[in-house]
Formats: structure tokens, C-alpha cells, sequence
């Protein structure tokens, strides 16, 4: 076992490989090859998640580079996806895959048809769709197979009905159900979305009109915050998402104009701000520090305790934020390595941590969706609190790909290729930096 | 003698009621002789009421004052006064709770002795309404009359057979809950602010209708006290105008004090099943329903504008918003002002007073004070509290306004972690690269204290710069104002100027 303090035996070169690696396994294992649908988590009987699904598109090619998977089976487990996306029903059937192109938050693995009486998920559609644009961008082959995957990821982002999904309103809804219609979250501020605007706006056939946009980013707050200006969102994730397709260093929109800032810097300083909120460890969490940080979505306890005279909620699943919290001490390791891009000395600082800190709990290369050192000694749980089972797709998928963004930065240059991608950002307002050259990197 | 005011049938509960009842409205009421005419006449003996009747009276002017009900206004006697009473006692709970946490002990356990929270609720509240006693108000001069006060034409007032003519009016009625309009609601029966403070026994389960500051308030402190809670919100958060964080934080607080939250939830129908209330609850596809003691509804608020002759004055209103008035504080008839609930969209008691000062001023003084300059605060009174002042950030942005916010975490402020009052967060708002303060929000424990040191920059022009100067009691929570204004101070030392200074020091040494 490798002390913190002892000089690291492997390089960091090394350790992200090997996390990478495992990170990208999740997708050779809790995926149906059948039909390219990956399961939300490695649990038994976990439902397929679409967003799931675009993070394996994407981690396809990246396996494919790096000699994890050949070209021809990522491409045949891409065309498999596709294909399954292109031919499953979409009609307003409360067991269908999706309607208007937009497809349900959870289907089931074998028929991929909706369960649980879920959502129309438009930002998991989204998410989905960048995978299935990143597939496009990177099978740039004229073999059968990768002209065929490219036909498709076309047909697949020309099909959904953008316009629609605003529901009459000013902005994007956040999904719809057969049962009873949008819903009605109230999304506000920044967050993860930023991809989900981009690929709505460029849509040749249904896009939405270029004032949505402009109608989300009048709800941003841009706060100084422990010395940092940032544009603020709580859970990590929110600065994450859209990033592991879309490269935002040195492109701006008016937002960032009047700033005098861009989304990946934001995201830079957003981490940091969750390193500090954790050094400070206002509410005395067991393990918070410099190395030990990163609030975000994900898997929790659920259970009420009293600690140190105190009650405390541990919350379920849910989304946790720095630093207006909820914070209940659980922190997700995934979201410290998913920042690799914007603060790799802190990110790879606190994947030594919690490897040297938290043994065990990191099995198989793979991080978990989240640990509770708090609830160590408490309510029957082991020396380290509190870990959540098993692993989450999402985490992994999103690790594997910054990773990648960190090392090669081929995801994101995939995308700067995508027509789609640039028109969009266009249409956001968005100026200057690789936008501003004609094409890139073809 | 006047009948019995109206309000639920447990009141008067005790001798702080009766006492209470003595003060706002006596027993044995004469209503004086009217004055052939009327500098000023009063409709409504609440807060707007009251403030316009003793400014106009202390200047010499002839006033009269009608209240059909007890004077004081829903404020003192079923508003502010008893829900902060019982926010206090709750507070006190909740600190018990954690006691240990504090370095006591409470080996015995907590036991919330309701009917005793209620009593102090009383007392306090009849030790308030002396300060506005009728007879007071008598002594100082002005002509009480109790009765059902209606205009009878443009400058005349009937109460009770009396007729008062007036040279200048003021329609200060107030407002009342909103009747949510849901189905089997009226025949279940279901409490509001006023009558949920004449409770004398605890229900066991409740469910609170809306998620506005009212329901926000009484859901936590109910909790609090012990009551299995349960609050219906018919949009995504709650405080729905409150800032997203602020909202968020209102969220936890609530669901860490045990109350169950449903967001996004509308009421669609009450039964009665026995003895208990059995309520239906749709959120989208989603239908459940709750089996509770007590509904206690709090979704808004209506002007009392029926029933009181605005007709017959020539004065125009809206059943929704209540008596149309100008910046002026007049309404359509140039004899007939307005103040408060009745006619402005901030339905707080503060307001009402501001109003109230406004409309005196310019009845009766041939002021010209506008109500548009105002610098409104507003307060939460959840625990922690939520207090805003000025404008919001989407406000500005709407309007075109680059935003900068300088944030401070109550964690950060000394004299909050002492305290173990530690969550939330003071916002204050400026216009991008300048120091003017557009607005704040502050989540803290005593933020509706701590909101009025902004309300004082603003109001008097001052921006984050000269804040920053002035020097604030350490420690105390409210030096997170001046650890903001610190903030943006911070942000004046540019790189150029850290790069000149560095220079000047090293020719220094």
C-alpha cells in the first residue's frame, strides 16, 4: 500500500492509465453488446440509463486508440447502439423508448423500453446525442460499417423535435411524461445544460430560437466566493458535464465576454472553491481537507443519526453542493478526478489520497459513486463510513472522458470537428478562440 | 354596546385574550359624537391605519378611525406578532434538541407543552396591544368608532348610523388569507393565520398549503413543537421570487426539522373520513394522499375591498389588487388615499407604515413623496431566516444590468460559528465595476436583523467602498456586511497596482 507521504512508485502517466482503464471496463461489462444499452449501475437488475449510453459512445474511440477494444468492435458495438436508438419505438406510448426524437430517462436493458413511469429526459438526451455525434466525428471510415454509424448519428440528432420540447415557454423544459405532460422543475441558474442549448440550437430542422439561450444565461449569478468570481453552481458535476465533450477554453459567449472569463476557467475556479469549501469543513465532515473534496450527484446513505450530540440527515441519492451545500458529508472521488482538466495537480493530488487514505474502497481501478467517512464507527458501517456499492455509469463514463480530454484532448477535438457542435456554440454567441478558425484539425 | 368582533369560537381563550380584548376593543364601547368634518378620516385600525391616524392627529389635525374589528390589524393580533412568538418557543426546541452539541445535558428527554407555548403566545400579544390601546388612542385624540365603516359618497363615511364627513380619507382595510378554492376544503374546515394561533390542543398531523413565507413558517416551527408535518407546494421550490440557494436552504432546513416536502404538488381535494381529513395530492402523474388533524392554509392574500362603499367614493379597485392608487398614494377619488395590504403589492407590515407615512404626508401636508424610491426589505422568519432587500440578479440582468455579487458564508463569520448559528450566506450585489449596492439577500439565523444595515447603505447612497470604512463590533454575525464590503475591496488591487506596489516596496527597503 503506497503512504501519502512515501514518493509515488508509480507516475502519474501510470495511475491515470490504470483508472482510465478501469473506468472504461465498466462499458465491457455492464453493457448489453446486443443492443449498446450500459446499465445505470453495476447493480443486479439496474436499468439502462440513455445518458449512460452517450458516455460509452464516446469512451468507444477512446478505447479503440488506446488498444483496449479494436477499431472494428468499437464500431460494431456503436453501430449497435445506434441502430437500437434508430429502430426502437417512439410514440407517445407510455412503454415506449422516446417521442419526438427525445428518449426516457430509464429503459429496461433487454427491450429498452421505458420503466419506472420515468421521464422524457431532455438532458440525458443530450447527453446521449454528444456521444452519438462524438461516435460520428470519430468513424470517419468509408467501410460499410462506419458510413453506416454516420448516416445514423445524422438521422438520430436531425429527428428530435427541440422546438417542441419548449413547451410554449421561453426556455427548454426539462422533460415530459405521457401522463402528464412538461414538467415543471424550475431550472435556474448555471449548470450542466450548456450542451443540451448548443445541440438544440443548431438543429437544421427543429431548433430552438436563439433568444433561449439567452433567456437561460439571464438567471446566472456571478458571485465572488472565497476570493473567487465564478459563475456559480453547486454540485461539480454542473461544471463537468458539458466540458467532457466541449472544449470552452478561450471561447465565449456575451456572458463570459462581459466577464472577461470562459466556461473552462469558470470550471477551474468552481473546483477550487470546493477544495477550499472542504479545507474550511464548516460542518467538521471526518476526512474533508485540501486532498479530500468534491460534492456533487451521487449515491448516499440514507439515514438519520445522531453524531456528537448532533442530528444529522444523510441524505439518499441526491445532489450535493459546495458551498451552499447540502453537504452531508459524502463525497463523491470521481468528481475530483473528473476535474482533471481544469486543476490536474489537485485532482491527481486527491486520487493519491483517497487511494493511500480509503484502501479497498477504490477496487478493481474504479472509484465509487461516493464515500461517508463521517458515519465511520456509526450505525453499523466499517472503518472508512460509509461506501457506496457497486459503481455508477455516469462516473465512470465522465472520468474515462476527461481523462482522455487531459491526455490527448481527443474527445474534444472530435467535437471542434462536429458542424453541429460549432453552429450551435455559434448560435449561443458564442466567439473567438478555435471557433474562430474555419475547420479544425481536418 | 357593539357586538362581539368576529374570529374563531375559542377566542377569548383567557385572561390575556380578555385583557387583550380590553385594549383593542372594550367592552361597553360609546362611539364619540362625530365632528362636523373630518381633516382626516381613517378606514381600518390596522398598522397603515394607526401610524396615518397619531402623525395626522399630532399635528393638530381632526382625525377619525374606524375599525370593524379590534384595533391593532391581523399584524398584532393573528400575523406577526403570535407566529414570531411561537417561532421563539420553537427555536427554543429545536436548540434543545442539540443541546449536547452545546455542552448541556437533558437527561429527562423534551416534552413540548403546547397549551403553555400558546399561553405566552397570548400574553405577549396582549402586552403589544396596550401600546395601541383604544383608550390611548382616545386620550391622544383621535375619534375612535367601532363599527362597519362605508363610504356614502365622495367625502362622506357612515359607521354605525354616524355619518363623518372628511376632507381627505385613507382606506387602510387590510387584506385576508386567500380561500384557496379547493374542493370539500370549506366543509373539512381548515385554519389560517387567523385562527391556527387560537389553538389550545396539538393536532398530531397537519398539512400546510403553500410554500410561500407563511407556510415556510408555520410548517418548520410547527414541526418544531412536535407536529408530524406535511407541506404542499404548487411550484419547484419554495419562497418562489427567493433566490435559488436561499430557496434551497429553506428546502433543508425544512426536511432536516422532519417535515415532509412536497414540491410541484397541488391539493385537488379534502374529505372528511370520521374525525380525520383525508387530502388528495397530485404531483404530475403522481396521486397520494395525506390523513392529517389540521389544514392550515397559507397561499397568499386578498384586499379587503368588498363591502365598504369604494362605489360610492368614486375610488377604483380590483378584487386581486386591491385599490388602484398612483405613485402618490391616491386613488381616483382626489379626496381618498390609500395604505398597506389593501392596495400594495409588498403586503408586509413595514410597508404598511411606510405607506401610511406617505399618504398622511401628501393628504395632508400637500407632500408630493413617491412611493417608487422605496428600498423595500423583506424577511423569511424560517429558521435561518431569509431576508432580501433592493433588487434581485435576474432583475438587473433583465434590465440590463452587469451583476457582480460578493458572497460571504456564515461559516466564515466568527461570531456565527460560536454561536452554532453557522449556515447561509450573506449576497450583496453590485453593479459590475462599480461599488453601487443594487440589492442583498442574506440566509442567516437573525438575517432580517442583519438586513437592515444594507436597507441603511442603500437608503442613504452609500456603496461596498465606504462600507467596508465603517467599522463593525467584533464579533457580532452581522460583520459579515462589512467582510463583503472587504471582498470587494480585495478586487481593487489589480495586478498593476500589486505590480507597482511591489516596486514602491523594494525601493523602499
Amino acid at each position: 500500500m503506497l503512504a501519502e507521504n512515501d514518493a509515488p512508485t508509480e507516475t502519474d502517466e501510470a495511475l491515470l492509465d490504470r483508472f482510465q482503464r478501469g473506468a472504461f471496463d465498466y462499458f465491457l461489462r455492464w453493457v448489453n453488446p446486443g443492443n449498446g444499452l450500459a446499465a445505470d449501475t453495476s447493480r443486479e437488475n439496474s436499468p439502462c440509463s440513455i445518458a449512460v449510453v452517450g458516455f460509452a459512445l464516446s469512451c468507444y474511440p477512446v478505447a479503440a486508440e488506446r488498444g483496449w477494444m479494436t477499431r472494428e468492435a468499437a464500431a460494431l458495438r456503436t453501430l449497435a447502439t445506434l441502430d437500437f436508438f434508430w429502430d426502437s419505438p417512439q410514440s407517445p406510448e407510455p412503454d415506449a423508448t422516446g417521442y419526438k426524437g427525445f428518449y426516457y430517462h430509464f429503459i429496461d436493458m433487454e427491450r429498452g423500453r421505458r420503466i419506472w413511469q420515468c421521464e422524457l429526459s431532455l438532458v440525458d438526451t443530450a447527453l446521449l446525442l454528444a456521444g452519438v455525434l462524438a461516435a460520428a466525428a470519430y468513424f470517419t471510415g468509408n467501410d460499410k460499417k462506419e458510413t453506416a454509424i454516420r448516416a445514423r448519428a445524422e438521422a438520430l440528432y436531425r429527428r428530435v423535435d427541440w422546438h417542441w420540447a419548449m413547451g410554449g415557454e421561453g426556455t427548454l423544459r426539462q422533460g415530459w411524461k405521457p401522463e402528464g405532460g412538461f414538467l415543471h422543475y424550475g431550472w435556474e441558474g448555471y449548470n450542466e445544460a450548456t450542451i443540451l442549448y448548443v445541440l438544440a440550437l443548431a438543429s437544421p430542422d427543429h431548433p430552438i430560437p436563439d433568444d433561449g439561450y439567452a433567456a437561460w444565461t439571464r438567471t446566472y449569478q456571478w458571485e465572488n466566493i472565497y476570493g473567487y468570481d465564478v459563475l456559480y453552481g453547486g454540485p461539480l458535476f454542473m461544471h463537468q458535464y458539458s466540458h467532457a465533450w466541449i472544449d470552452f477554453a478561450g471561447i465565449r459567449d456575451d456572458f463570459m465576454r462581459e466577464k472577461n472569463c470562459d466556461y473552462a476557467e469558470n470550471s477551474r475556479r468552481a473546483t477550487l472553491i470546493h477544495r477550499e469549501y472542504a479545507r474550511r469543513n464548516p460542518h467538521s465532515f471526518a476526512g474533508y481537507g485540501k486532498d479530500f473534496w468534491g460534492l456533487s450527484a451521487n449515491d448516499g446513505p440514507g439515514v438519520r443519526l445522531k453524531i456528537d450530540g448532533q442530528e444529522r440527515l444523510f441524505f439518499d441519492y441526491a445532489a450535493r453542493g459546495a458551498p451552499y451545500g447540502p453537504d452531508d458529508g459524502t463525497v463523491a472521488p470521481w468528481a475530483a478526478l473528473a476535474s482533471l482538466p481544469f486543476a490536474p495537480r489537485e485532482a491527481i493530488s486527491a486520487l493519491r489520497h483517497f487511494c493511500a487514505r480509503y484502501p479497498g474502497c477504490a477496487r478493481e481501478d474504479r472509484l465509487p459513486s461516493s464515500v461517508n467517512p463521517t458515519l465511520a464507527g456509526h450505525g453499523g458501517f466499517g472503518p472508512h463510513g460509509w461506501v457506496s456499492p457497486g459503481y455508477y455509469g455516469l462516473d465512470q463514463g465522465l472520468v474515462a472522458m476527461m481523462i482522455e480530454n487531459y491526455r490527448s484532448g481527443l474527445i474534444w477535438n472530435l467535437m471542434k470537428r462536429n458542424e453541429y457542435i460549432r453552429a450551435g456554440l455559434r448560435r449561443a454567441g458564442f466567439r473567438g478562440g478555435w471557433l474562430a478558425e474555419e475547420t479544425f484539425g481536418s | 354596546m357593539l357586538d362581539r368582533p368576529r374570529g374563531p369560537d375559542s377566542f377569548p381563550v383567557d385572561r390575556s385574550d380578555l385583557e387583550h380584548l380590553e385594549s383593542a376593543r372594550p367592552h361597553g364601547w360609546v362611539n364619540p359624537q362625530p365632528a362636523p368634518c373630518y381633516n382626516l378620516v381613517v378606514l381600518g385600525g390596522g398598522p397603515a391605519g394607526l401610524v396615518a391616524a397619531r402623525g395626522a392627529v399630532a399635528f393638530g389635525a381632526r382625525v377619525a378611525l374606524v375599525e370593524d374589528d379590534m384595533i391593532g390589524g391581523d399584524c398584532l393580533n393573528v400575523g406577526c406578532v403570535p407566529s414570531k412568538t411561537i417561532i421563539r418557543t420553537s427555536r427554543l426546541y429545536a436548540d434543545m434538541e442539540n443541546a449536547r452539541h452545546f455542552g448541556a445535558r437533558l437527561d429527562g428527554g423534551i416534552d413540548v407543552d403546547f397549551p403553555l407555548v400558546m399561553d405566552r403566545m397570548r400574553r405577549i400579544r396582549q402586552r403589544i396591544s396596550r401600546e395601541d390601546s383604544v383608550r390611548r388612542l382616545a386620550e391622544e385624540g383621535i375619534d375612535v368608532f367601532f363599527g362597519k365603516g362605508r363610504f356614502a359618497g365622495p367625502d362622506t363615511l357612515e359607521v354605525e348610523g354616524a355619518r363623518l364627513r372628511f376632507r381627505k380619507a385613507l382606506v387602510a382595510t387590510g387584506s385576508r388569507p386567500l380561500d384557496p378554492k379547493i374542493p370539500g376544503l370549506d366543509e373539512a374546515g381548515y385554519l389560517t393565520n387567523e385562527n391556527a394561533f387560537n389553538l389550545t390542543a396539538r393536532p398530531s398531523r397537519i398539512l400546510v398549503v403553500g410554500g410561500g413565507p407563511l407556510g415556510c413558517e408555520t410548517a418548520q416551527a410547527f414541526a418544531r413543537l412536535g407536529m408530524k408535518v406535511v407541506i404542499a407546494q404548487n411550484e419547484p421550490k419554495f419562497l418562489p421570487w427567493e433566490e435559488r440557494d436561499a430557496a434551497q436552504i429553506v428546502s433543508d432546513a425544512l426536511a432536516h426539522d422532519g417535515v415532509e416536502i412536497r414540491l410541484n404538488t397541488e391539493v385537488v381535494s379534502v374529505r372528511m373520513e370520521g374525525r380525520e381529513k383525508v387530502a388528495d395530492l397530485v404531483n404530475g402523474d403522481w396521486k397520494s394522499s395525506v390523513t392529517v388533524d389540521e389544514i392550515i392554509v397559507g397561499v397568499g392574500r386578498s384586499p379587503n375591498v368588498e363591502g365598504i362603499g369604494l362605489e360610492a367614493a368614486g375610488v377604483e379597485y380590483d378584487t386581486v389588487r386591491g385599490i388602484k392608487v398612483d405613485d402618490f398614494l391616491r386613488t381616483t377619488n382626489r379626496r381618498v388615499y390609500a395604505a398597506g395590504d389593501v392596495c400594495l403589492k409588498y403586503k408586509f407590515t413595514h410597508m404598511a407604515d411606510a405607506s401610511a407615512r406617505i399618504a398622511v404626508r401628501n393628504a395632508l401636508f400637500l407632500g408630493r413623496s413617491r412611493m417608487s424610491p422605496l428600498t423595500v426589505p423583506w424577511c423569511t422568519y424560517t429558521d435561518p431566516e431569509i431576508a432580501h432587500v433592493g433588487m434581485y440578479v435576474i432583475e438587473a440582468r433583465e434590465r440590463g444590468i452587469p451583476v457582480r455579487t460578493f458572497t460571504i458564508l456564515m461559516h466564515d463569520v466568527d461570531r456565527a460559528v460560536t454561536d452554532g448559528e453557522d449556515e447561509g450566506f450573506v449576497k450583496i450585489h453590485v453593479r459590475e465595476g462599480t461599488d453601487r449596492i443594487l440589492g442583498a439577500t442574506i440566509v442567516a439565523r437573525h438575517a432580517g436583523e442583519m438586513i437592515n444595515g444594507i436597507s441603511l447603505a442603500i437608503g442613504s447612497g452609500m456603496g461596498l467602498r465606504a462600507l467596508a470604512g465603517v467599522i463593525h463590533t467584533y464579533p457580532t454575525q452581522a460583520e459579515a456586511i462589512k467582510m463583503a464590503a472587504d471582498a470587494y475591496n480585495r478586487t481593487r488591487l489589480t495586478p498593476l497596482i500589486k505590480a507597482i506596489a511591489t516596486r514602491w516596496f523594494s525601493w523602499m527597503r
